[in-house]
């Protein structure tokens, strides 16, 4: 058995940001089941939101005005005292990235770069270039290494040990050796980032699978406002790989078949910069109504915006139009469709990141303090992994440090060892007939279109019980290989079997809201319904799946008003 | 090629804790239009052999898991066509000059004990201002490039010196520590530059232009080493080091 009196599972930004808090009373270590340089911030593009000013059209924005656009973006079901921590110290943390290293891209001046960004008042985005998350990761990268953090990489973390209300640690598998490790706490941070990939056409990295939310729910933590999935407007076609937000920012075109920038019948005054749930549904209206091409994807015009702009602040989109769809967006349209992007749900949290389960804590995406609400805006979840890491790392370190006797729990420690063990043991000697890769394909598919852009009673029903039916037919696969080295087949379907419980809370969670907000659009009930919705969906695990029920939303300066652009 | 064809991943396995020596496996693969060399190897993992061992992450050419040799040359298989390599055989090893820990996943560990010797991180203790450090865009202009490479390990696969010189830092690391030598924030030059100032740092490096040619960001590690060497030089010629 290992022990540290913090682990913090999860090498992303939020992960090493609590590392990095957490570092400063405790012992501290860092579980993830990549190295850390691979987990999914890299992705990122776009940039990272503060209200700093320093573009010239954005001198009068404020940390009032950054916060207003956040909780109207996230049609007032962001938790409003959330978001004031959230917004209040946003830029001091993008001001403390720059102070470590993060190589933004700069003004005539010197300052940090800022552009447009969808819902905003205001051009607040800091960037570099179009890697904004790559420069970030690698930064953060940097600082654990000069403080010395200990990092066990590809360990995947498959159970959260809840002995009695109090959290003890966790169990993982060494993805090299196949061998099963208790890892004893005081505290446990997940930084587990999004379930993008319970979804088809995703434009997540491969691992983000949501098992850190599912290993929490497994626990008996619930799991706040899963129905609320971001779909990103601009994917490129077949991969789904992301066209970042920072195009239209800079000045991109969405363009249909007939040459028209349709944003202007959905949001005249916005155009391209709408938030992100408008702008997704606006281009699938227009393929579904057989403006598009082919029958499923628009295009992204970058043309006008001319060589030297495109090779300046948008080069990594442009490799991945020559590698990825083999053209140039300097001379070509890039044939764009939305896809799935974004968790706003997730692990339960208050704003001190803490959790039902004492001594368990969670931040960045895997994690719901709500400060997203039903749609979360470009740029800003960056900004909530450095933000809510750093608040993590600090009260769960003070918490280990205040405890008179640490190390507890070794006992139910031990018995969740065996317990996992057995399981393995199970899963390694089965010989069912299903193919798990089939019931991965099916769930994906079900996912995207039935609890998808659109949403529709019977179609989510039906969903429900597609979830349902691939839970028992999960019951029945094998696996190809049972050796216990290097074992992806044992690795993935252990995240499987999260993927159909997360599944199904989101399915369950949207079945249920007879309303459209934000990101969660029913065509029974188009409009958003304050009196019966305004309200956080919980779901917590039984063995019969997840079970409903809800909680407030936190409303102080701003009085929810109709939401529009 | 053909739209619809059958190619052959040749791949070579190796269980360092059953095999004796690594060998090839033939798998059979149909490709129907565009398909990376990565999906292929899903394919082979979900469809016909759930032992292979391979890395990946987020199959877009960013986060560096999957850099291995593919018929020739260091390539990312995420971002490889399979139809772009003409070859009705495909034949993938992994980087070399580490340690396979399964089929197509080396120990990147010796990879990074060197970028850590090379104290990989912004030194500006000093002075730290209560907004951003000014920095203007043509002192942020050096740094262009330099910080987009992805530590995929691909040029240090590449590199003959880090074979036959363990000790030899490496293109990667000496590529990173010029990022920090020509980023005008930090502050300990000196000692960056006394780093790589060794016969395992700048001076071992021959000049073969390996690592630039097998760079899948199109980077230019040679072009950082040279940069280095000069600085080296002059610092030593005007006695500040
Ligand atoms: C393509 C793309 C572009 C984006 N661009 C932007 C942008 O421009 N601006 C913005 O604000 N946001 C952007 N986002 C969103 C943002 O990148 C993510 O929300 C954020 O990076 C998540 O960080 P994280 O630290 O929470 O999780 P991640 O970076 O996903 O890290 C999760 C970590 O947890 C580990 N892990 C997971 N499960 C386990 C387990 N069971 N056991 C052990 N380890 C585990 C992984 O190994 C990984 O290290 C983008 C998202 C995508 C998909
Ligand atoms: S999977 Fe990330 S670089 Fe290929």
């Amino acid at each position: 058995m290992k022990y540290h009196q913090v682990i913090v599972v999860g090498g992303g930004l939020a992960g090493m940001r609590a590392a990095l808090e957490a570092a400063k009373l405790c012992d501290t270590a860092v579980i993830s089941k990549v190295h850390p340089l691979r987990s999914h911030s890299v992705s990122a593009q776009g940039g990272i939101n503060a209200p700093l000013g320093n573009n010239p059209e954005g001198k009068d924005d404020s940390v009032e005005r950054h916060s207003f656009d956040t909780v109207k973006g996230s049609d007032f079901l962001a938790d409003q005292d959330a978001v004031d921590v959230f917004i209040g110290s946003s830029a001091d943390r993008v001001y403390e990235m720059e102070h470590w290293g993060v190589p933004f891209s700069r003004t005539e001046d010197g300052r940090i770069a800022q552009r447009p960004f969808g819902g905003a008042g205001f051009p607040r985005t800091c960037y570099c270039a179009d890697t904004t998350g790559h420069v970030m990761l690698h930064c953060m990268y940097e600082r654990a290494i000069r403080h010395d953090i200990k990092f066990y990489e590809e360990w995947q973390v498959i159970c959260l040990v809840n002995d009695g209300g109090a959290c003890r640690g966790v169990i993982a598998i060494s993805i090299i050796t196949g061998e099963l490790e208790a890892f004893m706490a005081d505290a446990v941070i997940f930084g587990t980032g999004g379930a993008g990939r319970t979804y088809g056409k995703s434009t997540n990295a491969i691992i983000n699978t949501g098992s850190g939310m599912a290993v929490a729910y497994w626990a008996g933590v619930p799991l706040k406002d899963m129905e609320f999935i971001q779909f990103h407007p601009t994917s490129i076609i077949g991969t789904n790989i992301l066209m970042t937000e920072g195009a239209r920012g800079e000045g991109g075109y969405l363009v249909n078949n007939r040459g028209e920038r349709f944003m202007k019948n959905y949001t005249p005054k916005f155009m391209e910069l709408a938030p992100r749930d408008i702008v997704a549904r606006s281009i699938q209206t227009e393929i579904n109504e057989g403006r598009g091409f082919e029958n499923q994807h628009v295009h992204l015009d970058l043309r006008h915006l001319g060589k030297a702009k495109i090779m300046e602040r948008l080069p990594g989109i442009r490799d991945i139009c020559l590698h990825f769809l083999g053209i140039d967006p300097i001379d070509t349209p890039i044939p764009i469709q939305p896809a799935q992007h974004y968790t706003m749900g997730g692990i339960d949290c208050n704003i001190n990141c803490e959790t039902v389960l004492k001594g368990f804590y969670a931040a960045g995406e895997c994690a719901c303090v709500s400060v997203h609400g039903s749609n979360r805006l470009g740029g800003n979840s960056l900004l909530e992994t450095i933000v809510f890491g750093k608040i993590a790392g600090d009260f769960a370190s003070r918490y280990a440090k205040g405890l008179s006797a640490t190390g507890q729990g070794k006992a139910a420690m031990k018995k969740a060892l065996k317990e996992q063990e057995e399981k393995i043991n199970r899963l390694l000697a089965s010989t069912g007939s299903e193919n798990p890769a089939k019931i991965r394909a099916e769930l994906k598919s079900v996912m995207f279109e039935n609890v998808g852009i659109f949403r529709d009673t019977k179609p989510m029903q039906e969903a429900v019980a597609k979830v349902r039916e691939l839970r028992e037919r999960y019951k029945k696969i094998s696996l190809d290989f049972k050796g216990r080295r290097y074992n992806l087949d044992l690795c993935r379907n252990l995240e499987l079997e999260g993927k159909i419980d997360l599944a199904e809370a989101i399915a369950a969670g949207a079945l249920a809201r007879t309303e459209s907000r934000g990101s969660h659009f029913h065509l029974g009930y188009p409009k958003r319904d304050d009196d019966n919705w305004l309200k956080h969906t919980m779901a917590t695990h039984t063995k019969d799946g997840p079970k409903l029920s809800y909680s407030t939303v936190t409303i102080t300066k701003y009085k929810p008003e109709e939401r529009k652009y | 090629m053909k739209e619809h064809s059958e190619v052959t991943f040749r791949i070579l396995r190796f269980d360092p804790t059953m095999d004796h020596a690594p060998a090839f496996q033939d798998y059979k693969l149909a490709v129907k239009g565009a398909l990376t060399v990565l999906e292929g190897l899903f394919e082979i993992l979900e469809n016909q052999d759930g032992s292979l061992g391979m890395r990946y992450s987020c199959r877009s050419a960013v986060c560096g898991s999957c850099a291995m040799h593919i018929n020739g040359a260091y390539r990312l298989a995420c971002e490889t066509q399979i139809r772009h390599l003409n070859s009705r055989v495909i034949t993938i090893r992994p980087l070399a000059h580490l340690p396979i820990i399964k089929d197509l996943v080396v120990d990147m560990g010796p990879f990074f004990e060197k970028y850590k010797r090379i104290k990989p991180y912004l030194e500006a203790s000093t002075s730290i201002p209560d907004k951003e450090f000014i920095q203007s865009p043509r002192k942020r202009k050096r740094l262009n490039e330099i910080i987009d490479c992805i530590l995929c390990g691909a040029c240090y696969a590449s590199c003959t010196m880090t074979l036959t010189d363990p000790e030899y830092l490496g293109p990667a690391a000496l590529m990173k520590a010029n990022r920090f030598v020509q980023d005008s924030r930090d502050e300990i030059t000196r000692e960056r530059l006394a780093i790589v100032n060794d016969e395992n740092g700048v001076w071992r490096c021959h000049t073969i232009f390996n690592c630039q040619i097998a760079c899948p960001k199109n980077l230019n590690p040679t072009h950082s080493i040279a940069q280095l060497k000069q600085k080296v030089i002059i610092n030593r010629l005007t006695g500040r080091l």
